[in-house]
């Protein structure tokens, strides 16, 4: 019996190791293979410049500008409002309330929400409903946020990412032992101040996990951002939150499909994705030595 | 009920400066009565220790007297419960917290440093960097833990023994200065020689606190407490100073829990 044990034993693992292997090889195959053929193209003419000659020439730099800034409004309005939410969920409202599971399995569902749909409701509802109210409200009916603009494309981003910052923001609240809490009131703490002083400092690692995630699902997306923002060919950079701007994903699936001359366009296309891979990269390397920074500043913190 | 409080305690006088009382006290869950109408009165300058079996409603009690059990929103409490002959609930609740002060039967120290841990009751009312040394260190010697903590004020608080952790815990309380100080078993997970100094820093403590001691451990109460009460499902079964409740006490049921036959 001990014998058979330690073969299904042994097999078992063997299984694992080669499951992870399998994963480690097309991760590799994948970035080696973009590596490869992109790195020859990329030079500083290439990150700097507005593309040229019907996407044949010239450089990305409006695409990774654009990606960039769309990316930061996105984090600007996806934490508040994610982590406001969350907090509401698990702190305020009653527990076992009907309203709160309703709401969480609607945040669990928009998960599931094809990019897409997220991409024309940005259309419905940001531009035609709200932009165009905006518009007759305060511009007398002359189009100015009633189009795609990076700024609907970035609060459209912030919906499709807003459960990964809800679901990450509550895991993080749960793991804080409810004995914290009762000793914070024990001690004359209002709810709020439980909430400022015990609570969010605890979680602030966790919210920015949740803050991570939404940055590394958002820079990569496309569908939501083709019709509420992005702009097929922009070389002017956005410079309010009503302009266009160029995306890398976006940029990607343009010259993928749309190309003139797709030999022609080869080069620069597995450039533009292994620039769109490292600025993820990038971004997220970055929130992740801010949230170092911030527990660091919290060493006692966990 | 009053002739033989104002003899139990050794100083008549002190026994007028009635804390807390409650009147009627009355706590159920789902239908189910937790307490069954408490009446009792902790003075200032004595310890009150409530013993009984599992279940017999001693933590309940202890946390309607400073409003934690609303948090449970389960409870429906009903009753009178008076600080300084007015009803608890005429007063903001935060405040009222601050004036009955509670340690939990295991130490739970924020994580923070032990000086934030001190600190943290106080700077509620102000800016969440001010000092406070003089109350930190007036809170930390009344524990009992200011030599072994005045040069480790600024480690965090979970770098500290399971001993050093519940006085820290009580010292957070007294930092409040509070008028009366609840504890629920505050000793269950400590060696005899924590156990102790705390019961040494409550008897120190006692001539400016009405204190109540929830315990699980009868020797403790006949040895840490002034009176004890006797509590068994939901009820008050009966009240005496120690001398009397552990020699002579009235109820068998009494009699048979501090004999050991039961809980």
């Amino acid at each position: 019996m001990l014998e058979r044990a330690k073969v299904v034993g042994g097999i078992f693992q063997f299984i694992c190791i080669l499951a992870c292997l399998i994963i480690i090889a097309m991760l590799a195959i994948i970035l080696g293979d973009i590596l490869i053929h992109g790195a020859g193209s990329i030079s500083l003419e290439f990150l700097t410049q507005a593309p040229e000659a019907g996407m044949t020439g010239g450089g990305i730099f409006p695409a990774i500008f654009g990606t960039f800034a769309l990316v930061v409004l996105m984090t600007v309005a996806v934490i508040p409002l994610g982590v406001a939410t969350a907090i509401y969920m698990h702190e305020y409202a009653p527990k076992r309330s009907r309203t709160v599971q309703l709401v969480r399995l609607a945040i669990q569902n928009l998960a599931g929400v094809p990019a897409i749909v997220f991409g024309l409701f940005g259309l419905g509802f940001f531009i035609e409903f709200v932009g165009r109210g905006i518009d007759h409200a305060l511009y007398g009916g002359e189009l100015v946020y009633g189009q795609p603009a990076i700024i609907w494309a970035s609060l459209t981003l912030a919906l499709l990412t807003m459960p990964t910052v809800v679901v990450a923001t509550e895991e993080a609240l749960r793991a804080i032992p409810q004995s914290y809490r009762e000793v914070a009131y024990s001690l004359g703490a209002t709810r709020w101040q439980m909430i400022r002083r015990v609570v969010l400092p605890q979680a602030v690692g966790g919210i920015l996990t949740g803050g991570i995630l939404a940055v590394s699902r958002g820079s990569g997306e496309v569908a939501p951002v083709m019709f509420t923002g992005a702009a097929y060919f922009l070389p002017e950079l956005p410079g309010k939150l009503s302009d266009q701007f160029m995306e890398l994903g976006y940029h990607v699936y343009v010259m993928t499909t749309q190309s003139p001359d797709v030999e022609a366009t080869k080069p620069l296309l597995y450039a533009t994705v292994l620039v769109l891979l490292s600025l993820t990269f990038l971004l997220n390397f970055s929130a992740i030595i801010i949230r170092a920074q911030i527990r660091k500043r919290l060493r006692y913190g966990r | 009920m009053d002739g033989r409080q104002s003899g139990a305690s050794e100083n008549a006088g002190l026994s007028n400066d009635i804390r807390i009382k409650t009147d009627n006290l009355r706590v159920s869950t789902a239908g189910v009565e937790i307490l069954k109408g408490i009446s009792l009165e902790a003075p200032r300058g004595q310890i009150l220790s409530i013993i009984g079996p599992a279940g017999a409603g001693k933590t309940t009690f202890l946390r309607c007297l400073n409003r934690m059990a609303e948090l449970d929103v389960d409870l429906e409490v009903s009753g009178r419960i008076l600080l300084d002959g007015r009803s608890v609930y005429d007063s903001n609740v935060a405040m009222l917290r601050r004036q009955v002060g509670m340690v939990f039967s295991v130490p739970i120290p924020l994580p923070m440093t032990v000086y934030e841990n001190l600190a943290f009751g106080l700077r509620l009312n102000s800016g969440s960097r001010d000092r406070y040394d003089d109350r930190v260190e007036k809170a930390l010697r009344a524990a009992y833990l200011w030599d072994e903590m005045k040069d480790r004020l600024n480690e965090p608080a979970r770098n500290l023994s399971g001993g050093q952790q519940q006085r820290l815990c009580l010292a957070r309380t007294l930092a409040l200065e509070p008028r009366v100080l609840l504890l629920d078993e505050p000793c269950s997970g400590l060696d005899p020689i924590s156990t102790a100094r705390i019961e040494e820093a409550l008897r120190q403590l006692k001539s400016d606190l009405a204190i109540i001691l929830v315990t699980n451990n009868v020797k403790q109460a006949a040895r840490a407490s002034d009176r004890t009460a006797f509590f068994f499902f939901g009820e008050l079964i009966e009240l005496e100073p120690i001398e009397i409740l552990f020699t002579t006490p009235r109820d068998p049921r009494t009699a048979d829990y501090i004999s050991g036959r039961f809980g």
